[in-house]
């Protein structure tokens, strides 16, 4: 359940409390983001829509963990994120986030095998161990037989079903998607999504999802839009639910 | 280790600029070890230099002789073990560009003096027996693929002209692969014989063999002071300093090299800088999702710091490689404008220490920037 603008406690997955950050260019400071509240429990698919500049990938780096916010928390199964020294942080990602971004971003140098692979190198698991994790992934994603390839070798809609193997190799607690179909054709595009749903549907995986384009955040369980740094509207299944509701 | 395969994977991205990259390195490494060993030749004689040995010129030059009658008033002085001397022949084997050291001998303290380059017994005799005689180090005999019984005429330059014929009766080694095998020895009684009124009973410089290297000072002062306000005086130093002003009657070797190297330095530290630079900043992408994914900043700087220190490395071994097989080559086309060429493993080991320097400052300051590199920023820049 994806409740926006609480300000109560929860036992939710993800917990967004006063979020506020604001960005100084020149003389000018911009604030991106401003008071956002926000639970989202394990499971949930949610979708964050609105136009360039509303604050969507801010929200999305904030709760990831690549930014810290000028003010506010994001806690994240009980972890307190927002104090945590960069080195720490970096660890909690590790255990906790998968990203997947629009332009793939995999090492081109690599197979997809290793691409996969690269997660796991930061943990102790063993070389067999490691390989049974990306095998499955690769199995998950349904790129078995693809293993053995470069980026250059595969098409976008394989390469990003790499990265999404890559996020979920190592079993995070929740995936962060940039525009993950914006590179894509619709066809590619709707396998993408398929398989976003099967991975929450079938694999209860949590998804918090920036997108622009409304057929892709029709499949999410929960879309939020942002404006000016504020969220204005959820919906659900293409039904506006008035902000400050519960969806 | 885990990261080696995405270690090998940057490594091979630009293959061509790995090669080119990994060229300059072999260059520089090879120039490095070539100066290193032309050094090491000029001031070999230092290193080498017994401490018990002191060497006694004429005060003027070493080019001025000094009188034979020196020698019993040398071999009184207290501490003073042996007394050996020798004369400089100068003279030209068939054409000047075969030239290798040849000089007249003591054959009475030679081999006490000098136990280090050794004759074998009955190749002394011989030559103890034979006036024309001649002991060869085995450098220049291999050098003209001469053997005993060899009859070698050497044309003297200073001594009036004509050809002096010589029988070879011996080869000596040298004990430590320093050692100079390139020396022509011939006798001292052959040498009187021929030699101008004017020259006879006259030697370059002795050599004396002490009791004790502490007794150095004192026996050199000792020397000096007996032959002070006569003709001849002498000036007498360890054989090591000797050796270090023989060193610089060429010029400034050491700073010459110096120099060399200093340029050839810096000048790949320009080029592996500006590489290693280039290549962090075409995968500012990679890199931040690698931060992303949960690379600390430690792993980060080792991923671009092993880089670094791999081309390093490989190119380094790839030119002291080169220089392995090259220096032995050059040094026998050069052997006749340089003392011998010898790569030691302190100068394979310092152009190791050297490679891996300029590697790991080449990759020091891109490695920082991407250690410090903001995921954030980075992607907006994507």
């Amino acid at each position: 359940m994806v409740t926006v603008n609480t300000n109560g406690n929860s036992s939710a997955l993800i917990q967004v409390r006063g979020l506020n950050k604001t960005y100084r260019r020149g003389g000018e400071q911009i604030q991106v983001l401003q008071g956002l509240n926000l639970d989202v429990d394990k499971g949930d698919f949610v979708a964050f829509m609105g136009p360039s500049g509303s604050g969507k990938t801010t929200l999305l780096n904030l709760l990831g963990g690549l930014d810290v916010p000028t003010s506010g928390t994001v806690s994240v199964a009980g972890d307190e994120i927002t104090h945590m020294s960069s080195g720490k942080l970096t660890d909690w990602r590790a255990r906790h986030v998968g990203f997947v971004f629009q332009m793939y971003n995999l090492v081109p140098v690599l197979t997809a095998y290793q691409n996969v692979e690269l997660p796991l190198l930061l943990t102790r698991l063993s070389r067999s161990a490691r390989r049974q994790h990306v095998e499955a992934a690769l199995a998950i994603v349904g790129l078995p037989d693809r293993a053995q390839h470069f980026p250059c070798q595969l098409s976008g809609g394989q390469e990003q079903r790499v990265a999404i193997a890559r996020a979920i190799v190592s079993d995070p607690t929740f995936l962060l998607c940039d525009e993950p179909t914006g590179d894509l054709d619709r066809k590619s595009a709707d396998e993408i999504m398929a398989l976003i749903e099967e991975l929450v549907d079938k694999h209860n995986k949590t998804v918090l999802m920036v997108t622009h384009d409304p057929l892709v955040s029709a499949r999410a369980h929960m879309v939020l839009h942002l404006e000016k740094g504020v969220l204005v509207e959820a919906s659900k299944s293409r039904q506006n639910v008035p902000a400050g509701g519960e969806a | 280790m885990r990261f080696t395969r995405l270690i090998l994977a940057n490594l091979f991205r630009k293959k061509v600029r790995l090669v080119l990259t990994l060229g300059s390195f072999a260059v520089a490494l090879f120039l490095f070890a070539f100066l290193a060993v032309v050094r090491d030749a000029f001031t070999r004689g230092g290193g080498i230099a017994s401490a018990n040995r002191l060497v006694t010129i004429n005060r003027v030059s070493i080019i001025q002789t000094i009188p034979l009658s020196y020698r019993d008033k040398i071999a009184r002085i207290p501490g003073v073990q042996r007394v050996t001397f020798d004369n400089w022949f100068g003279g030209v084997y068939q054409d000047e560009k075969n030239f290798f050291p040849q000089f007249v001998i003591d054959p009475e303290n030679q081999r006490q003096v000098f136990p280090e380059l050794v004759v074998p017994d009955d190749q002394w005799d011989a030559f103890l027996k034979d006036r024309q005689g001649a002991i060869v180090g085995a450098s220049t005999v291999k050098r003209f693929g001469w053997k005993i019984g060899d009859r070698i005429p050497i044309k003297t330059t200073i001594y009036g002209g004509g050809a002096w014929e010589f029988i070879i009766d011996g080869i000596y080694h040298g004990q430590r692969k320093e050692d100079d095998e390139t020396q022509f020895w011939f006798q001292w009684d052959y040498f009187e014989e021929r030699v101008p009124e004017r020259v006879k009973g006259q030697v370059g410089w002795y050599t004396v063999k002490l009791d004790s290297p502490d007794d150095a000072i004192r026996v050199a002062k000792t020397i000096d002071a007996e032959f002070a306000n006569s003709p001849y005086e002498t000036k007498t130093d360890t054989e090591s300093a000797f050796a270090a002003s023989w060193v610089k009657q060429f010029g400034n070797i050491e700073f010459l090299i110096m120099v060399i190297g200093s340029v050839v330095f810096f000048t790949l530290l320009l080029v592996t800088g500006n590489t290693m630079a280039i290549s962090v900043r075409e995968r500012t992408g990679e890199l931040a999702i690698l931060k992303a994914i949960g690379f600390k900043d430690g792993s980060i700087l080792f991923l671009v710091l092993a880089e670094a220190l791999a081309i390093a490395l490989f190119g380094g071994f790839l030119g002291l490689g080169l220089a392995e097989l090259a220096i032995p080559v050059l040094g026998s086309a050069l052997s006749s404008m340089l003392p011998n060429l010898l790569l030691s493993n302190s100068v394979l080991a310092a152009g190791i220490g050297f490679a891996l320097l300029v590697g790991a400052i080449s990759g020091i300051l891109p490695g920082i920037g991407a250690m410090r590199l903001r995921v954030v920023e980075a992607f907006r820049r994507i």
